[in-house]
């Protein structure tokens, strides 16, 4: 082959004045500027494009688009390579790296095609039924199994490119540049409408582009020129090119993906790799096109077995020179273009193979004329050549046409041109929920119903030749603008006027008739992608599969990430015979977003490292940093975890904060707990049907801590409410919980109780909250304050009080979260960090310690206080945290109280919330550890609860832990063992869950 | 993804928007007067039509109001809203 000179010499759409050096597996080649990377391996000779996934076998270039099946390759190395790109899909540029999939070293030379050897022990079904048993071995066999198959290797360290994304609100949105689209994006546009046209070509014009057949190549062109000019002076109008619609979703909604700089080899990041279109549309027109069928013959996936429509764009759009000698093999009209298209360029066409007994059609007698044999009735039955197609053996049919009879022949060659008919482009009509019919005529399936406000425009809809594509484009340009109100311009216009020759209808092929038995003879392949062959349908079908969906899934037909696009139809169409039904019956398998593979960076866009999500700090944070504070993450909040100081570990620097707490005085950034202002002369009556508490008889002033259930009697959020007025309450939520619980206030408010009059304020951000604990904080905040009596007898425990402190209004509150003395200074968050410093300069003399949110933990689990969503996890009620004190006997009515008497609430052996005291006070349990009660029962070990909380004690000099055991209050005293991770178990007694001043005595004093 | 009218701020994209499920559902009046199945039915049944299906939606990062949406649950078009007012 070295010898032939694959690139013609002139015509094309290929710039010969830019030539564009890139490489393929490491070797340096040569291609033009307009080439795919398919096109211009083609050119260079290069048969062999990459194995295929299960077998191995060599694979070529199959298709000229979106439709191909075998050609993948990796563009690139390292961080910025791109896996599972489809060479037909690539536009060329210089200095481009390529790589084949599924071969090692080489596609040539391949270790991984010894599996093919081994192919007829690897049926349909084969993961399903050889690694499910038994359950262990699964291990062993993945390791194998994925590096033996899969679509390439995934990039190792995080992509270094840009991606953008931008929104858009349409009047029309026109999907495919052909010239349907074309010709309804112009009437759309003429008559005033916002129209956005996207293809998903390096140049608009999709069949315009290599078809000369269709119409008079002059005419094509012109026009086509003179569109994009019309369209190009239009303000309204948009024209998007390297731009694929991969998804079609609800209210004509679409994404489409746009290559921005994937063809430039570009090494600055100043513009995106690819873009992201978020499309609202009024009206949608989707003018996609078709797809060509193959036919499926024994060993049809040889490379130089290509579609005959492929043939025909390499050659008239690409200049490209496929083969010396060639045959066609076809059901149809139309693969006799590329009969004449072969010949034109001086390719010995042998002859065309027409299933048909009598081909009659125009290009048919035009082929004829130049002399070309035409095979009437005829059949492929098998194709000669390993890594390269060499010739094909023929046979003819009988008159049923179900079957071979008679002498074979064999007919030398090096390219087969296959058509089977075609497939209208219907993934994004389904997508919008359109519906399809099979159409016996064109033996395709073709949209049928429509749910959105869209139309279905040329090839797309069924409709195969040029005068009908233009004229379906007029019309459904006309109507979208009609639609949205706009008046059309009738005037104006160079509207191409074609007419198309009549055809033969196409005779339905689904699987070619061989000499041999069905899965005796060399395979036949439905789907390149995924190497599902006819055989593979028919065990199956064995086996009992009925559905479609049920076939596709057993035996991988169309998984690949071609979704099926060319074996799908003749996957029905097989099934429908074995089964003695038409394709109708068997219906098509459900199209899912998306069209084409679309890379993860252009679904992220900018949303990822710091600005995937929010950060939230507070007014202090700054001093947190520079006071050298971990942060640990609550929600969307930075918290301070601990404070290490210089020579400290985190168990040092939590053991000192806690001490301090127990024994001095220490001060906390609680400025992330949820607040929630509630005013409203029904405040109250809100707060008693929200909280399972009482609130009517709260005095001004005073504090009360409540829970808050879900209608299912699950504990929902927990805090401290106080009373600031008659109508008016400050309500604290868990920091995480904030915008829940204003959701769920706000929801009641709104649906429920829109007779009460409350209203709610989120004022979380507003304040800055500085809580100081231990048996010193009454001396420090007593300096910071001359408006505010802090004796306990004026300012007792759950109090409110309001004044100056440090020179600014503040609130100070009298709670506590660690069992200790404690105040909370509220002021105004433009006063935090200033707040914050006079705290600690007025507590320096007694050695006030800054407390993160790791030692409050442990302060608090010393008490037995809960955290919701740490010991909790919405399955949890009031009584199993043994805080049935907390609910109201006497309230008629609160939110989730009818669930706390439902029978599966009340049985006993329920998870209960207990203290665990491990019998080596050294262990700290692992929090989510399992609990067993009996450490010889038999594996499975029944589980009785888990640990929710576990710390080292400093106060204590112990480990501590939270838990929730089945049955747990009526157990105090027994023993339960926590296996580990590392095989050990370790015993633990059931206590109280109150380590720490179980009268309350310290906070209180 | 859904273009929700919201009554009060007009169409809107569905990710400004949370769901709230089926509306209408009434809380009983005395719950106490209810069996467990009752209480049951009130918690957790919930109807799933094929067509047309009274929800309830809130306009989250928009105004923050409930409101009452008529939906066709097979082709997802919204046929009516209710400001609750
Ligand atoms: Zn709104």
């Amino acid at each position: 082959m070295t010898s032939h000179h694959h690139r013609l010499s002139h015509g094309g759409r290929i710039d010969r004045d830019k030539p564009l050096k890139f490489t393929f597996n490491g070797t340096s080649l040569q291609g033009f500027h307009g080439d795919t990377l398919a096109s211009a391996l083609l050119a260079n000779g290069v048969r062999v494009v990459a194995r295929s996934l299960k077998y191995h076998r060599p694979r070529g270039v199959v298709g000229a688009g979106s439709e191909e099946s075998n050609a993948m390759v990796k563009i690139g190395l390292g961080a910025g390579a791109s896996p599972n790109q489809m060479a037909t899909q690539v536009s060329l540029y210089n200095e481009l790296d390529a790589y084949s999939l599924n071969c090692w070293p080489s596609p040539n030379f391949d270790i991984g095609a010894i599996i093919g050897v081994f192919s007829r022990f690897m049926p349909p079904g084969f993961y399903y039924k050889t690694f499910m048993w038994p359950q262990n071995a699964w291990r062993i066999y993945e390791g194998v199994i994925k590096r033996a198959s899969g679509y390439g290797t995934a990039p190792e360290a995080p992509d270094p490119d840009r991606y953008d994304q931008i929104n858009a609100h349409v009047d029309v949105l026109v999907i495919g540049g052909g010239p349907a689209g074309l010709s309804a994006a112009l009437e759309a546009g003429r008559a005033g409408a916002r129209v956005l046209i996207a293809d998903e070509q390096n140049e608009m014009g999709g069949s315009l582009l290599s078809d000369r057949g269709l119409a008079n190549g002059a005419l094509a062109t012109d026009w086509l020129k003179a569109s994009l000019s019309e369209l190009d002076a239009m303000d309204e109008v948009t024209v998007l090119k390297h731009a694929t619609a991969f998804g079609y979703y609800d209210h004509n909604f679409l994404g489409i993906a746009e290559s921005v700089s994937d063809h430039l080899l570009s090494d600055s990041n100043t513009v995106p790799r690819q873009r992201l279109w978020r499309i609202r549309a009024n009206h949608v027109i989707l003018a996609t096109g078709a797809i060509e069928r193959p036919l499926v013959f024994p060993n049809n996936d040889r490379p130089g077995v290509m579609l005959a429509s492929a043939v025909s764009t390499y050659i008239n759009r690409y200049a490209v020179n496929p083969a010396i000698k060639a045959v066609v093999f076809t059901n149809n009209d139309n693969a006799y273009q590329s009969a004449l298209d072969l010949h034109r360029i001086g390719v010995h066409v042998s002859a065309v193979i027409d299933v048909r007994p009598k081909p009659i059609g125009k290009l048919a007698e035009q082929v004829r004329g130049l002399g070309i044999t035409v095979l009437e009735g005829h059949v492929v039955v098998d194709v000669k050549g390993g890594k390269s197609v060499n010739g094909v053996t023929v046979m003819p049919l009988d008159r049923s046409g179900n079957a071979v009879v008679g002498k074979s022949h064999r007919l030398d060659c090096d390219l087969v041109a296959i058509s089977g008919g075609w497939n209208p482009t219907v993934h994004l009509h389904c997508q919008s929920g359109g519906t399809l019919r099979y159409d016996p005529g064109t033996s395709s399936f073709i949209p049928d119903s429509v749910m959105q406000a869209m139309q279905n425009a040329g090839s797309c809809k069924g409709s195969f030749t040029l005068e009908q594509c233009l004229m379906d484009g007029r019309l459904a340009g006309a109507k979208a603008a009609r639609e949205i109100g706009l008046r059309l311009d009738t005037s104006s216009g160079n509207n191409a006027t074609v007419q198309s020759p009549p055809q033969e209808p196409v005779t339905p092929m689904w699987l070619v008739p061989s000499p041999k038995p069905l899965g005796l003879g060399p395979k036949q392949f439905v789907d390149l992608q995924t190497d599902t062959t006819a055989a593979d349908i028919a065990i199956a079908v064995r086996e009992g599969y009925e559905s479609i969906e049920h076939i596709k899934r057993y035996t991988t037909c169309g998984m690949g990430t071609d979704q099926g696009k060319l074996g799908n139809v003749n996957a029905i169409g097989i099934l429908a015979n074995l089964k003695g039904t038409d394709p109708e019956t068997i219906g098509a398998t459900t199209y899912r977003p998306m069209y084409t593979p679309v890379p993860f960076g252009t679904v992220a866009g900018r949303s990822i490292g710091s600005l995937f999500d929010p950060v939230r700090k507070t007014s202090i944070h700054q001093w947190h940093e520079e006071s050298g504070a971990l942060f640990e993450n609550v929600g969307q909040w930075k918290r301070p975890w601990y404070y290490p100081r210089p020579t400290e570990s985190m168990q040092d620097a939590v053991y000192r904060e806690c001490m301090a707490t127990r024994t001095g005085v220490s001060l906390l950034d609680a400025s992330t707990l949820g607040k929630i202002e509630i005013k409203g002369p029904d405040a109250t009556t809100m707060l008693n049907m929200i909280y399972t508490n009482a609130w009517s008889k709260l005095e001004i002033g005073r504090c009360r801590y409540g829970l808050m259930l879900g209608e299912d009697g699950m504990l929902l959020d927990d805090g401290v409410t106080a009373r600031l007025g008659e109508y008016h309450y400050l309500m604290h939520t868990t920091t995480g919980g904030a915008a829940t619980v204003m959701a769920w206030l706000e929801r009641w408010l709104q649906t429920e109780w829109r007779d009460l009059e409350v209203y709610l304020t989120s004022t979380t951000d507003h304040w800055t909250t500085i809580s100081i604990n231990g048996p010193d904080s009454r001396r420090v905040v007593g300096k910071l304050s001359n408006d505010i009596d802090f004796s306990n007898e004026a300012f007792p425990f759950m109090s409110i009080r309001h004044g100056t402190v440090a020179g600014v209004p503040a609130r100070v509150f009298r709670v506590s979260f660690v069992g200790e003395l404690s105040y909370e200074i509220n002021v105004s968050s433009n006063h935090g960090r200033r707040i914050w410093e006079a705290v600690i300069e007025a507590g320096i003399e007694y050695g006030i310690t800054p407390l993160g949110t790791e030692a409050m933990h442990v302060l608090r689990a010393e008490k037995g206080y809960i955290i919701v969503g740490q010991d909790t996890d919405g399955s949890v009620t009031p009584n199993d945290l043994g805080m049935d004190w907390i609910v109201s006997k006497r309230k008629k009515d609160f939110l989730g109280k009818r669930s706390l008497y439902r029978s599966d609430i009340l049985r006993q052996d329920r998870k209960q919330m207990v203290g665990l005291l491990t019998d080596d006070p050294h262990v700290v349990l692992p929090e989510g550890g399992q609990i067993v009660d009996n450490t010889s029962a038999a594996i499975p070990v029944p589980m009785v609860g888990h640990v929710t909380s576990s710390y080292m004690s400093p106060f204590l000099k112990r480990s501590i832990a939270l838990a929730l055991i089945k049955g747990g209050h009526s157990i105090i005293g027994e023993k339960v063992y926590i296996p580990l991770e590392n095989g050990k178990t370790v015993s633990a007694m059931i206590v109280d869950r109150v380590f720490y001043d179980r009268e309350g005595a310290r906070q209180d004093e | 993804m859904l273009l929700i009218p919201c009554p009060w701020c007009g169409p809107r994209e569905e990710n400004e928007f949370t769901y709230g499920g089926e509306a209408d559902i009434v809380r009983p009046v005395e719950p106490d007067s209810l069996t467990d199945s009752e209480w049951a039915n009130y918690l957790f049944m919930r109807k799933n039509p094929r067509g047309l299906h009274h929800e309830q939606w809130v306009h989250t990062f928009g105004c923050r109001q409930w409101f009452n949406v008529q939906r066709d649950t097979v082709t997802y078009q919204i046929t009516a809203t209710d400001n609750l007012r």
